[in-house]
Parts: C-alpha cells; structure tokens; sequence
C-alpha cells in the first residue's frame, strides 16, 4: 500500500462528483482525500484525488476513472515533481497569556500565519504540505488541551521549474 | 433557424433520426406527453409489457438479437425503479439500451413529490452514463449522446431522465447529427505493435489456446475468427457469451471453459502455455482459484475496454482494441502451427470425460437439448438462468444461423422468456426457442400477455423439476440436502427436515399448461422422450406463444462442475 496521487479533469455537472466519490466507496478502493474545484474553464473541474493502494488497484482506479463519460483526464502525480499544498485552520482554545505565547512561537517556527485572535484563543492559518499539517496538528495536541481543526485537503499541480525536478510529494516538506 | 418545438416533438424527431422502429414503453403520469408524441408516428412501434422488469429485458433481448439500440421509455419513481434490474444485466453483458425515464418536473425535484426518485443517482454503477436533463436546450445534444455512448465502444445501457416540463417545454428544433465528448473516446483502432508481440508469443507456442469471450459476438467478428482459427489450427474454448464464436461443432472447438464448462476445456486452459483471450473480463465463474488459472500460460488478452485488461488475471500482453479490428490483423499475419499434438492430447481428454448424461433414467436434459438442436436449423436461443442455462451452454449446437442469448454477468433470474419476446419482435422471421427453469419462467410469467398481444410465436420450453436447481444442486453437494428454500412444492406442514422427493409431496403449483390456456396461449407437457419430437412439431404449426413444460428427473444436477474458488483443473465430474 502506497500514497499516491492523481489530478482528474472533470465535467462541471451535477452529479459527478457523486459519481467519483461513488467509484470509490462501490469499489471498495481506499480513498484518502479528495478537494475539487473549478479550473480556469468554468466548464471543467479539477480534483486532486489521493488514494493509498497497491500497483495494480491503482492501475484499476485510473482505468475506471477514464472509463467515466465525464472524466476528461487523469493525470497520475505520483511520480512527477508538483506543488502541493493544504489550507488548515486552527483554533487553539482556553488559551492562559504564557499559551499565547507558545502559540506565536509555533507560529513563527512553522511560518503559520496567526489570523484572528481572542480573549482566550487563536486562530492559526497555515498553507503547507499535508505532512507539514500533521505535525502542526501533533504539535498543538501535544500542548494544548483544547483545539479546532479544519483542513481542506491537498491541491496540487505539476512543477514549470527544473529546480525541483525528482522531487516529489515524498521528499519535499 | 428552424422556430421553436417542445422537447417532445424533438424527442420523436430524435428516435427517427436514430433510426428507431420499436419502443418498448410502460406509461405513467410522467411519461403521458412524449407518450402521447409517439401516437402521432405510425413509423414508430410501441410494445406494451406488462411490468417494468419485463420491458427492460424485452429491449435488452430485442437488442441482442437485431444488434440495434433497445429503447426503453418508463415513467418516473416506481417505473424506473422496475428497470435497474435490468440495467445492471445490460452493464454487464454490454448491451446497448436507451432508457428513458420520466421525472416530475424540475421546480418538485427534490421534494419527494409523488412517483419521485433519483434514479441517475441509484443506477450510477449500473449504466453506462446517466443524466437527468435539467434545460431544455441541452435534450438534442444529450439523446444524441445517448445513443452515440450506448452504442460505440464497450456497448450498455444510458439512462436519460427526463423531467415532465422538459417534455412540453419550447426549444431549439435541431437534432444534432453528430456529437463531440471530449471525455468519451472509445477505442477504434489496435495498437500495432502490442498485438505484433501478442501475436509473436502465440507463434512461440506449442500448446496455445484460444480463450473468446462475448467481445467477439458483440463486433460481429464470428467469420473472422472461424478464417484465424483454421489458418493457424489453434483450439478454441468460449466463455459463456462467447459460445456461437465459432459453429460449435468445427473441430477445433473445444468447448465452454469455466464452471460448468467441458472437461477437456478446462484441461486445456491449464495446460495451454499460451492462452491468446479475446472479448472476455476473466470473471470468477471463468477463472476459479485466480492462483491457479492456467497456470503455465503466458497471457495475452485483447478487449476494447482499457478496465477489463489486467483487472481480474494479469496478462503478459494487453492490448486494447476491438476484437474484430484485432482479428482482422492478425489474419495478415497467419500462418499454421504444429498443434496435431496438442489438439490430440485436447482429444483424448474429451474422450476421457466427454460431456454426457446417464441416460437409464427417464428423460434427461440432454435429450431435450439434442431434439433442439435436431429440430432447429436456424434461430435464436433464449435462456434464463440456471441449471436449464448451464445445460444449454453445454449442449446446445450454435453455428452462424443459430445465436444464443444469455444473461451471462449479473445471472437474471426472469431475463429468458421476456428477452426471448423481445428477439422475436426483433427478428419476426426467426424461430425464437426459449430455454426456461420452472423457478425463474415465473419471474416474468406476467409477460405471456405481451407475447400474446405481440402475437410472438416464442416455443418456451420449461425444464420443470419442481425446484430451484441450480441452489439446491449446492445444497445435494455441499449442505447434506438441506433443501432450505429451493422446494417450490414445499408447503407450510412440510416436515422440516425434508431431504428430497418423496410420495407424500404436495402437488406443485401453477399448472403451466392451464396458466398457458388461461391467456390464450398453447400449453403442453412432455413427461417421456417419446412425446419430445412430437411436442415441437405441434410447437411449430401454432401462432402466438407455446410452453412446453418438460418434467425432468427432479435431482438432476449440472456436471462437470469446479466448486466456486477451486482452480479449474479440480472438477467433480461425478
């Protein structure tokens, strides 16, 4: 079992997103994470899918994917160098003074940006790599009793430059 | 600019400019305007069944027979629901259906109002493509890819929704003649130099094989195969939709491979060192342990849907193409191969374990099988499914005027005698034999109706042996004749450890003779072999439909057989 991930251009229609997510849970494949959104063609959208399987059910996966009417392109982007990036927020809740501190200290090490704050609490946003939001996550767990957290899930997008050529997803933080 | 029509006007236009002579249509409150659209057009048919599931098989049947789009129209909520069976028989076995559903109108979807489903969203795995269509301006270019996506590439079913005030709404009259997805390519060409290797490896072969699926049937490329065959005198075993790939009684035909297939198939699939497969998924009922599935081939397999390769079996050669394209290739190529001791060894496993019934006790299957095949020169068999189906696939002889239509992938208890009305409907100059077990020729009984209104002159012959056969032949092998649920005699003061028949049984229920008289329809029973010929000969001199209910020894079970996961080479033949 391996991460992997895959872009996929799709109708902008009812029900296709549906219809993917549908693959998925009827096939039995191990969905991770999945976002979408509207591409520079108001007419396509764009997902950025990650699965965690094995060779030949990933094979499967973009094979059934292209079998899809609505599926306009799959892309794999397991093994090529790409950009990838995840929104997250979070709260961290019942904060005393020396908390805060701590807080902006996180912050500053993790280049989050602290983006609304209260009596008692702060609101951290953070635009870094999946892997980086985990371990804010485990970070702020680890210290606080009481947090929020939403994320978004990961875009991505395969690299222009050769500077990060070979890279991917896997050795880059 | 052509002015403005309603979206019934231009539904119409579209199924004559698709060429559609036959509907098969159950009304209802949200189909009563394109219904009432086709009342205006003499050049186009409506078949009314008698019950959704009925229709949906009619078309699938009528499609298969003709090779033409089957057309369903049925309204929303429970008339749609009635057709999923259906679309999943027809996403299966590849069968190209339009199917047209009613929905309430736009502005009450959504708020369960009367006869509301989302049936795009219930039947997303089971069709091909699906769309509810939410303006009017978009219904030519969405039946128009309709019938493009049905019938090109790996064929099936698309269902179109459409809403009530679609249907009456105004909008442009243009039915476009040609339609562009640009996510729908499908595969019309084969990739050269994959097939140059796939070919290559079968030449290096000294036992290859010829494993041929439905794909074969569906691209028409029977004759080709029969020309490949011969030039290059390999065997051929089929799958279940394959059989009738080649006449079966050419003798490098082999037979069925798989479950209930022939001894010497399933032998020469384990023992092949290249098995050349063309048009099959490698299903489970084809493979058996997948560990152990021709063990010491290398495989190359052609099918013209990208997902079916390498999905089930991973092949050493995948090539995608359309079976008939591929075929057509290969014969440039073709040249003889030494195979006389393979085909000898293929020979000797027949005469070891040929496929034959006992034939001390009454009148057998096989009998019946072998007076269908002596009776009918030419035709279109029709089973439903069970151990009825699994002894025609055995048994009967197709050859090119003979087709042979079976609900392979989903096993459609009640798909038989509705398909086989809708072949003759299709092919009205064709003898139409429909091979039926007394439990599934039950499933649809309601459609002997629609047979006798079409005036269909279907000969079904039920194989009556009181039970649901293919079960409880499980149950007499695997669960000590534990024959829970499979007695169709069994009533409420049945003992309850019952292990077979025995003279105290109850009667069985219907008396398909009088059922058959009871709708205008001929019906007789046959008990002995003797009365076998004569019963077809009268089939044959009467209009309308005829079941002859055939009362066969009541434990008779379909052999040989790999029990479900077993590799191939391991079958009970006794």
């Amino acid at each position: 079992m391996k991460k992997r991930w895959i872009a996929l251009y799709v109708e902008n229609e009812v029900g296709v997103l549906a219809k993917v997510s549908g693959l998925f849970s009827g096939k039995s494949y191990n969905l991770q994470s999945l976002t979408v959104g509207t591409t520079e063609d108001e007419t396509i959208s764009r997902m950025t899918i990650c699965v965690s399987s094995d060779d030949v059910t990933f094979e499967q996966i973009k094979k059934q994917l292209n079998c899809m009417v609505e599926v306009i392109k799959v892309i794999d982007l397991s093994n090529v160098p790409i950009h990838m990036k995840e929104i997250l927020f979070a709260k961290v809740k019942d904060c005393s003074s020396e908390d805060k501190a701590e807080v902006f200290q996180i912050a500053q090490v993790f280049h989050v940006e602290v983006s609304d704050i209260g009596k008692d609490s702060v609101l951290l946003e953070c635009k870094a790599t999946e892997r980086r939001n985990n371990e804010l996550i485990a970070l702020l767990k680890s210290r606080f009793h009481h947090i929020e957290v939403v994320r978004g899930g990961a875009v991505a997008i395969e690299s222009i430059s050769t500077s990060c050529a070979g890279k991917t997803e896997y050795d880059r933080k | 600019m052509a002015l403005d029509i309603t979206g019934r006007k231009l539904f119409a236009k579209a199924l004559i400019e698709e060429g559609v002579d036959i509907v098969f249509g159950y009304p209802g409150g949200m189909v009563t305007d394109i219904m009432d659209e086709l009342y205006k057009h003499e050049e186009i048919e409506l078949v009314l069944p008698r019950h959704e599931q009925g229709l949906i098989h009619e078309a699938e049947g009528y499609a298969k027979a003709t090779g033409k789009v089957g057309v369903c129209i049925v309204t929303s909520g429970p008339g749609a629901t009635n057709i999923m069976t259906g679309l999943a028989d027809a996403h299966s076995d590849s069968i190209p259906l339009v199917c047209i559903t009613g929905q309430v109108p736009l502005n009450l979807i959504g708020n369960d109002a009367f006869q509301e489903v989302d049936i795009v969203g219930m039947t997303r795995s089971i069709t091909k493509y699906g769309v509810t269509v939410r303006d009017r301006k978009d219904l030519g270019r969405t039946l128009k890819m309709a019938f493009h996506i049905a019938r090109t590439g790996r064929p099936g079913p698309v269902l179109v929704d459409l809403p009530k005030d679609i249907q009456t709404q105004p909008g442009p009259a243009e039915y476009p003649k040609t339609v562009n997805i640009r996510g729908y390519k499908p595969n019309e060409s084969v990739h050269i130099g994959q097939l140059k290797k796939g070919y290559k490896l079968l030449k290096s072969a000294k036992k290859p094989l010829f494993l041929i699926g439905g794909g074969v049937n569906i691209a028409k490329a029977n004759e080709k195969l029969q020309e490949l065959v011969e030039k290059t005198k390999i065997p051929v075993v089929t799958t279940i939709m394959g059989k009738g790939a080649i006449p079966t009684t050419h003798p490098y035909y082999v037979g069925n491979s798989g479950m209930h297939g022939r001894y010497a198939a399933n032998m020469a699939v384990s023992e092949c060192d290249v098995l050349f497969s063309i048009g099959t998924r490698f299903n489970d009922r084809i493979t058996g342990d997948l560990n152990e599935f021709a063990p010491k081939a290398q495989i190359v397999h052609v099918d013209v849907d990208t997902a079916s390769i390498s999905r089930n079996v991973v092949v050493d050669v995948p090539i995608v193409a359309d079976a008939g394209l591929a075929i057509e290739k290969m014969l440039e190529w073709a040249e003889p191969q030494k195979t006389d001791k393979w085909l000898t060894q293929i020979r000797e496993w027949d005469k070891e374990n040929p496929l034959e019934m006992r034939r001390d006790h009454g009148m057998t299957p096989q009998m019946i099988m072998e007076h269908i095949n002596e009776q009918f020169d030419e035709g279109i068999i029709v089973t439903d499914v069970g151990q009825h189906q699994m002894w025609a696939t055995q048994y009967i002889e197709l050859n090119e005027k003979k087709k042979f239509i079976t609900s392979g992938g989903l096993g459609t208890m009640g798909f038989g005698f509705p398909a086989a009305i809708g072949a003759k409907i299709g092919c009205p100059d064709k003898e139409v034999i429909c091979i039926s077990g007394d439990g599934g020729m039950q499933m649809n009984i309601q459609e002997l109706a629609t047979a006798m209104v079409q005036d269909a002159h279907v000969i079904v012959c039920v194989f009556n042996n009181y039970y649901l056969g293919m079960v409880r032949q499980m149950q007499q092998l695997f669960y000590g004749k534990r024959y829970e649920a499979t007695c169709l005699r069994r009533r409420k003061n049945c003992p309850r450890d019952c292990k077979g028949p025995n003279p105290s049984c109850p009667p069985y229920e219907p008396d398909f003779v009088k059922l058959a008289e009871s709708y205008g329809a001929t019906g007789m029973r046959v008990t002995k072999e003797e009365e076998i010929a004569p019963a077809f000969e009268k089939a044959k001199k009467v209009s309308g439909p005829v079941i002859i209910e055939f009362m066969i020894a009541t434990e008779e079970i379909v052999l040989p057989m790999v029990k479900s996961g077993n590799p191939m080479s391991e079958m009970i033949l006794k």
